[in-house]
């Protein structure tokens, strides 16, 4: 029987982990605030032109988001190599987008309804065609104001 | 009989849910704002007569399907498409009451009048590619606010994009009011008149 308890370990003592918690949930709550839901998961590419005479959408939820472009490789087998319209997860044809646009108005406050624009998101290998068939479809629906999404840089770079 | 103290609860697997929320969040959200150019559809309803517009007052851009450029009738490189707008549109080629006392164009008589009645209608082809078609518009609009940046300097001090930005940010502290009439000042020197034609069909 030892009178003297060894110490135990001359080593250096752990870093208290405790506050490591504090620290997660502040980066946690960082992104929370500066961050949106993504609404959408693309079915399609989405290789955004470049353009830098640009405006600013915010508000986001008064925003209505049509995608285009060609459909991401894994759909090519059901849905083809052209460029399809898709609107809410799922692809769609021209004649679906005033619908969407009249359900898109329906979920709104019927005071907000002047103030929605329209986001085309569309990949820029996309012909004119279609964007010229969905700009009709938004006319006939009465839904003018659009906005063409864009990536920041010059024009030029989009013909390089 | 001593009382006892209640458990702590382990606190030691807190890191690790909170991280799995963060990621969670990370994921699933995005964090960009979305720009682009934004644009205003012609009604549908305009069966009205279209009013007659001479052929100087027109600046035509076609855009055929293989992304080539043909401006009043002869090829243009796209990197040209601003200054080519920007001579038009400041041409100032009219007299009397059409003439415009702040364009410091050539005066070129065959070209437009005044930034008023120049017209610029831009029309595509239904397989011009889309990056083209924005690549386009981005330089005619930029054509625009060029103009009306030089005008904001000369009138106001400060260029029209920083005015336009300031007016658009919620945190800016100077005098709305006044600045909302500076830019329509502006917008009336040189109205976007940017006409597009519906696509041909193609047979």
């Amino acid at each position: 029987m030892s009178k003297f308890k060894k110490k135990s370990g001359g080593g250096t003592p752990g870093i208290s982990t405790a506050s490591l918690p504090d620290i997660v949930f502040m980066l946690l709550f960082f992104f929370m605030v500066v961050t949106v839901l993504r609404q959408t998961t693309p079915l399609i590419e989405n290789i955004l032109p470049t353009a830098d005479e640009v405006e600013k959408l915010d508000k986001k939820d008064l925003v209505m988001y049509i995608y285009a472009g060609k459909p991401l490789p894994r759909y090519q087998e059901q849905f083809g190599t052209e460029a399809r319209i898709q609107l809410n997860d799922k692809f769609a044809e021209v004649s679906d987008v005033q619908a969407f646009i009249e359900a898109e108005r329906a979920s709104k406050r019927e005071e907000l309804v002047p103030f929605l624009t329209t986001a085309l998101k569309v990949d820029g290998e996309t012909n004119m065609g279609l964007i010229s068939d969905i700009k009709q479809e938004l006319r006939e629906a009465n839904a003018l104001k659009i906005n063409y999404t864009t990536r920041d840089g010059t024009a030029a770079a989009n013909i390089e | 009989m001593a009382k006892r103290s209640a458990p702590e609860v382990n606190a030691g697997s807190m890191a690790d849910i909170a991280f799995l929320l963060l990621i969670f969040f990370l994921v699933t959200t995005t964090i960009e704002t979305d720009s682009g150019i934004s644009r205003r559809l012609p009604p549908i309803d305009d069966v009205i007569d279209p009013p007659e517009i001479r052929k100087k007052n027109m600046f035509i851009v076609l855009v055929n399907k293989d992304d080539q450029l043909l401006v009043n009738d002869e090829p243009a490189e796209l990197k040209n498409l601003r200054e080519r707008a920007m001579e038009f549109l400041d041409n100032g080629g009219g007299v009397g009451e059409e003439a415009c006392n702040y364009c410091q164009g050539a005066n070129d008589p065959t070209s437009s009048d005044n930034p008023d009645k120049a017209v610029i209608s831009l029309q595509n082809d239904r397989l011009t590619s889309y990056k083209m078609y924005i690549a386009v518009q981005n330089e005619l609009v930029a054509a625009y606010n060029d103009l009306r940046d030089r005008e904001a300097q000369r009138l106001y001090g400060q260029p029209y994009r920083v005015m336009e930005k300031n007016f658009a940010d919620a945190t800016w502290g100077g005098d709305k009011e006044r600045l909302k009439e500076q830019l329509d000042v502006l917008k009336a020197m040189y109205p976007q008149k940017l006409s597009e034609a519906e696509p041909k069909k193609r047979q």
